[in-house]
C-alpha cells in the first residue's frame, strides 16, 4: 500500500505552484518524499468545470503517513496528501471510507473524541498542526469548519456571526464587530437576506441559509482554511446550487477542502479531488483527471457508480 | 406468504383452502387489534386508578381542612378595675378572669362565690382577649380605671361548636362543653358578640399550644429559609458537579465509580441524611441545632445527587452539533460548555433542581434528628435561629390532642401542597424564560 501512496502523492505534486512560498519545501516535515520533485514538477492549469483556468495556490496544508484509530480500530491508513491554497480539494469516497476522519484530523476536531488518536504529520504553512504547542483552539479559528447539518448557534444571527470574533478578541467596540459580521454575512451572501432581522433566532432561517449563516460564522474569524463536511447534503437542489456558487467565490480568499456524496458537485466545484478508500487515499490529483482519466480501477468503478 | 394475508374489504377468495388460509389470517389481525385496544384499555384504568387516588386524597385533605380557613371571634366592653391591677406589676393581673366575668354580666349572669360560672365562660374564650388587653394596657396605662373594648379568638371547642363540630344531641359526658357553656355561646351568638371571618391567625401567627392561636408563619419562614439554604448549597454545587462529569472528566474507572455512587446516593434514606446531619454539621461543625442553616444543609444533601443527575441529563440532551459548531469557530471547552451547552440544558437543569428542592421541602425525617421538630413559639430572624418547616409542623399538629389542631393539621397540608404548586409555577416559568432566551 506504501507504494501506492508514493505514488499518489508524487501524483498531487503535479499541483505544486510556480511559486513557491518560503517554508514549502518542508525541510522540516519527514515525509516519504523528497522535495526535490515537486520543486521540479511543472507547473498545472487545471481545466475542470466552469472554473476553468483558475490559478491554484501554494500547498496549504500537508499530511504525511497520518494514521487515525478509534480505540484500537484504524480508521485512515497512512494517508498523505497535499491541500492547495486557494482552490477547492474535493475528497469523495463510499461512506465509513475516511473522508470525514481525515478532514476532522486537519483542525484537530478528533482531540474532542477521547478514544481518537492521530500518528503522521499534517503541516499548516509548514507548522505541524499536532505539534504540543500547537493550541487547537487557535488552530481551529485558522481552519474553520462547516459540518453537513447546519448547526447555527440557537442565538440571534448577529450573535451566530459575531461569536467568533468575540471570544478571539477580534473586534475592538460595537462598530468593529458590526463591520465583521456584515462583511462575513456579505461573503457568505447572505447580508441581503438578512440585513434587516439580524436579531431573530438563527434557526428561523431556512436550511439553505443557515448553511450560508454558519459558513459566514466560519469565515467571520478569518481563518485561512475551510472545511466543508458534506455541506450540502442535507439541502434542497437550489440551497445547494447557491451553496456552490459561495464556495466557488471563495476559493480566490481561502484553502476550502470539502467532502461531498456527490460525484457530480465534486467535479462541479473543486480543482483537486482525492478517492477515499477503506481509510486509504487511493489516488488523488487534479478533478480532472480524477474524472476523466482515473487510474485506479476503483476510483473509475466509484465515479460510475458501480460501488460505494 | 403473500396468500397469507386477509383480502381486502369484501374480496373472498374463490378456492376452499385459500379461504381458509385467509379465514385464519383475518383471525390474527382481529386479534391483534383487540391486543391494541386492550392495551389502550389498560393504560386508561392505570390513569383513572392514579386520578382517583389523588381526587380521594385532596377530598380527604380539602374536607377536612377547609372550616381551618374561617374561625369565629368575640368581642366585648370590659371595665379595667384599677383594684385588681397592680400598676407596678401589670403582667401579674389575671385578665383572661377580668374578660370572663365581664362576658359573664354582659349576659345577665352572677358569678358564684367559687368563680365556677366565669370559669366555665372563660372555657370558651383563648387566653388571647386577655393577652391582647395585657399588651394594650401596658402600653397606656391609662387604660386602668376605664371601658375598653376587648376582642379575640373563642376557644377551639367553642370555635368547634359554632362550626357545628359539637351538637346538643351528644350526650353532655360525651363532649367537652356542658349544656349551660352551649347555652352561653347561643346567648353570645345571639347578642351579637361573635363574629365569623377569614382565619387570618393562621397565617400571621406562629405555632401555639392553643389551636386557636396557633399559626403557620413561623413554619412558612422557617421552611423558605431551609429550602433558600439548600438551594443555594444544592444548586451550584450539583450542576458544577454534573459539568465536571459530563463535559470535562475522562472515561475511566473511577468518574464510573462516582457515577455509580450518585446514582446510589439518590436512593439512600433520607433518615440516613439526617444521622448524617447530627454526626456531622451539628456535633463536628458545631452549627445551630434546629436551625435552618442546618436544615438546609442536610437537604441539600438529599437534593444534590437528583441534581447532578437530571443535570447530565439535560446536558446529554444537548445536540452534539452544538457542541461542534463551538469548538469549529475556536471556543475552548469552557467557553462551549459556558456560552452554548448550559444554557441550553438550563431549562432541563431548572426543572431536576425544582423538583428536587420540592422533593427537600416535603422530607420531614431527616429535620425531627436535627431538632427542628422542637416546638418553637417564635419567628425565626434568620438562617441560624431555632426554626420548624412545614411537614414537621404537620407532623406536630398532628400528634396534638387538641381538637382544634385536628382541621389545622389538614389545613397546614393544604398550606404545604399550595406552597409546592408554587415552587413548580416558579419552575415552569424559569423554563420557559430561559427557553425563549436566544
Amino acid at each position: 500500500m506504501s507504494l501506492l501512496n508514493r505514488a499518489v502523492t508524487a501524483d498531487t505534486t503535479l499541483l505544486a505552484p510556480a511559486v513557491q512560498p518560503p517554508h514549502a519545501d518542508n525541510s522540516g516535515v519527514d515525509g516519504p518524499l523528497p522535495p526535490e520533485p515537486r520543486r521540479a514538477a511543472p507547473t498545472l492549469e487545471i481545466h475542470t468545470g466552469p472554473q476553468a483556468g483558475a490559478a491554484v495556490g501554494a500547498v496549504k496544508v500537508s499530511a504525511r503517513d497520518v494514521n487515525v484509530f478509534y480505540g484500537d480500530k484504524q480508521a485512515i491508513f497512512d494517508v498523505s496528501l497535499d491541500i492547495p491554497d486557494r482552490a477547492v480539494t474535493a475528497f469523495i469516497g463510499p461512506s465509513g471510507c475516511g473522508k470525514s476522519t481525515f478532514l476532522r484530523t486537519m483542525n484537530r476536531m478528533n482531540d474532542t473524541i477521547p478514544s481518537a488518536r492521530t500518528t503522521g504529520s499534517i503541516t499548516m504553512d509548514g507548522e505541524d498542526v499536532n505539534a504540543r504547542d500547537v493550541d487547537p483552539v487557535v488552530l481551529r479559528a485558522r481552519v474553520g469548519m462547516v459540518f453537513q447539518k447546519p448547526n447555527p448557534f440557537p442565538k440571534t444571527i448577529y450573535e451566530n456571526v459575531a461569536y467568533g470574533p468575540r471570544i478571539h478578541g477580534l473586534a475592538r467596540g460595537k462598530s468593529e464587530l458590526d463591520g465583521i459580521v456584515e462583511a462575513s454575512l456579505r461573503k457568505a451572501g447572505l447580508w441581503n437576506e438578512v440585513a434587516d432581522r439580524l436579531d431573530q433566532p438563527g434557526t428561523s432561517l431556512s436550511g439553505g441559509q443557515q448553511q450560508r449563516l454558519v459558513i459566514a460564522r466560519a469565515i467571520s474569524v478569518s481563518p485561512e482554511v475551510i472545511l466543508m463536511d458534506e455541506p450540502s447534503s442535507a439541502l434542497d437542489p437550489i440551497a445547494t446550487a447557491r451553496i456552490e456558487e459561495l464556495i466557488d467565490e471563495l476559493r480566490g480568499q481561502y484553502c476550502i477542502v470539502i467532502v461531498t456524496h456527490s460525484m457530480s458537485q465534486a467535479a462541479r466545484v473543486s480543482q483537486k479531488t482525492a478517492f477515499f478508500h477503506l481509510g486509504r487515499v487511493v489516488e488523488a490529483g487534479p478533478t480532472e483527471d480524477i474524472f476523466t482519466n482515473p487510474r485506479d480501477k476503483r476510483t473509475q468503478d466509484y465515479i460510475t457508480g458501480r460501488f460505494g | 406468504m403473500t396468500e397469507a394475508l386477509p383480502p381486502l374489504a369484501g374480496l373472498r377468495a374463490a378456492s376452499p383452502a385459500a379461504s381458509a388460509v385467509q379465514v385464519a389470517a383475518e383471525r390474527r389481525l382481529k386479534r391483534r387489534y383487540a391486543a391494541e385496544q386492550r392495551f389502550k384499555w389498560y393504560g386508561r384504568l392505570a390513569i383513572i386508578l392514579a386520578l382517583s387516588f389523588l381526587a380521594v386524597l385532596l377530598t380527604r385533605i380539602v374536607g377536612q381542612g377547609y372550616t381551618a380557613f374561617w374561625t369565629h371571634s368575640v368581642t366585648t366592653q370590659v371595665r379595667i378595675d384599677p383594684a385588681r391591677v397592680d400598676r407596678s406589676y401589670i403582667e401579674g393581673t389575671n385578665f383572661d378572669q377580668m374578660i370572663a366575668e365581664a362576658v359573664l354580666v354582659r349576659l345577665g349572669g352572677r358569678d358564684d362565690p367559687e368563680g365556677l360560672a366565669s370559669g366555665q365562660i372563660r372555657r370558651l374564650l383563648s387566653p388571647d382577649l386577655g393577652l391582647n388587653l395585657l399588651v394594650r394596657v401596658r402600653e397606656d396605662p391609662s387604660l386602668i380605671g376605664r371601658t375598653v373594648t376587648v376582642g379575640g379568638a373563642v376557644s377551639d371547642e367553642a370555635d368547634f361548636y359554632f362550626k357545628g363540630g359539637i351538637t346538643r344531641e351528644q350526650p353532655e359526658g360525651d363532649r367537652p362543653l356542658s349544656n349551660q357553656q352551649l347555652d352561653t355561646l347561643d346567648r353570645l351568638q345571639a347578642e351579637g358578640l361573635v363574629r365569623s371571618g377569614f382565619n387570618t391567625t393562621l397565617f400571621t401567627r406562629t405555632d401555639s399550644t392553643q389551636p386557636e392561636i396557633a399559626g403557620l408563619l413561623g413554619a412558612v419562614i422557617g421552611s423558605a429559609l431551609t429550602i433558600l439554604v439548600a438551594a443555594l448549597l444544592a444548586v451550584p454545587v450539583g450542576v458544577l458537579a454534573a459539568l465536571y462529569l459530563e463535559e470535562f472528566s475522562p472515561r475511566n474507572r473511577l468518574t464510573q465509580f462516582i457515577e455509580v455512587n450518585i446514582n446510589n446516593l439518590a436512593a439512600v434514606p433520607s433518615i440516613v441524611y439526617g444521622l448524617l446531619g447530627v454526626a456531622v454539621i451539628l456535633n463536628t461543625f458545631g452549627l445551630p441545632r434546629a436551625s435552618p442553616l442546618a436544615g438546609g444543609m442536610v437537604l441539600s444533601l438529599m437534593a444534590m445527587p437528583t441534581v447532578i443527575i437530571a443535570t447530565r441529563s439535560a446536558l446529554k440532551a444537548v445536540p452534539p452539533s452544538i457542541r461542534e459548531a463551538a469548538f469549529g469557530v475556536g471556543a475552548s471547552r469552557t467557553q462551549t460548555v459556558f456560552h452554548h451547552v448550559l444554557p441550553l440544558a438550563m431549562p432541563g437543569v431548572m426543572t431536576g433542581a425544582i423538583l428536587a428542592l420540592a422533593k427537600a421541602l416535603g422530607e420531614t425525617a431527616p429535620l425531627l434528628l436535627i431538632g427542628m421538630v422542637a416546638f418553637t413559639p417564635s419567628i425565626p430572624s434568620g438562617p441560624t435561629d431555632a426554626a420548624t418547616v412545614l411537614p414537621v409542623q404537620i407532623f406536630l399538629w398532628n400528634n396534638a390532642s387538641e381538637r382544634g389542631f385536628e382541621e389545622r393539621t389538614a389545613a397546614a397540608i393544604l398550606v404545604l401542597l399550595l406552597f409546592m404548586i408554587c415552587m413548580n409555577a416558579l419552575a415552569i416559568t424559569l423554563r420557559r424564560r430561559f427557553e425563549r432566551r436566544w
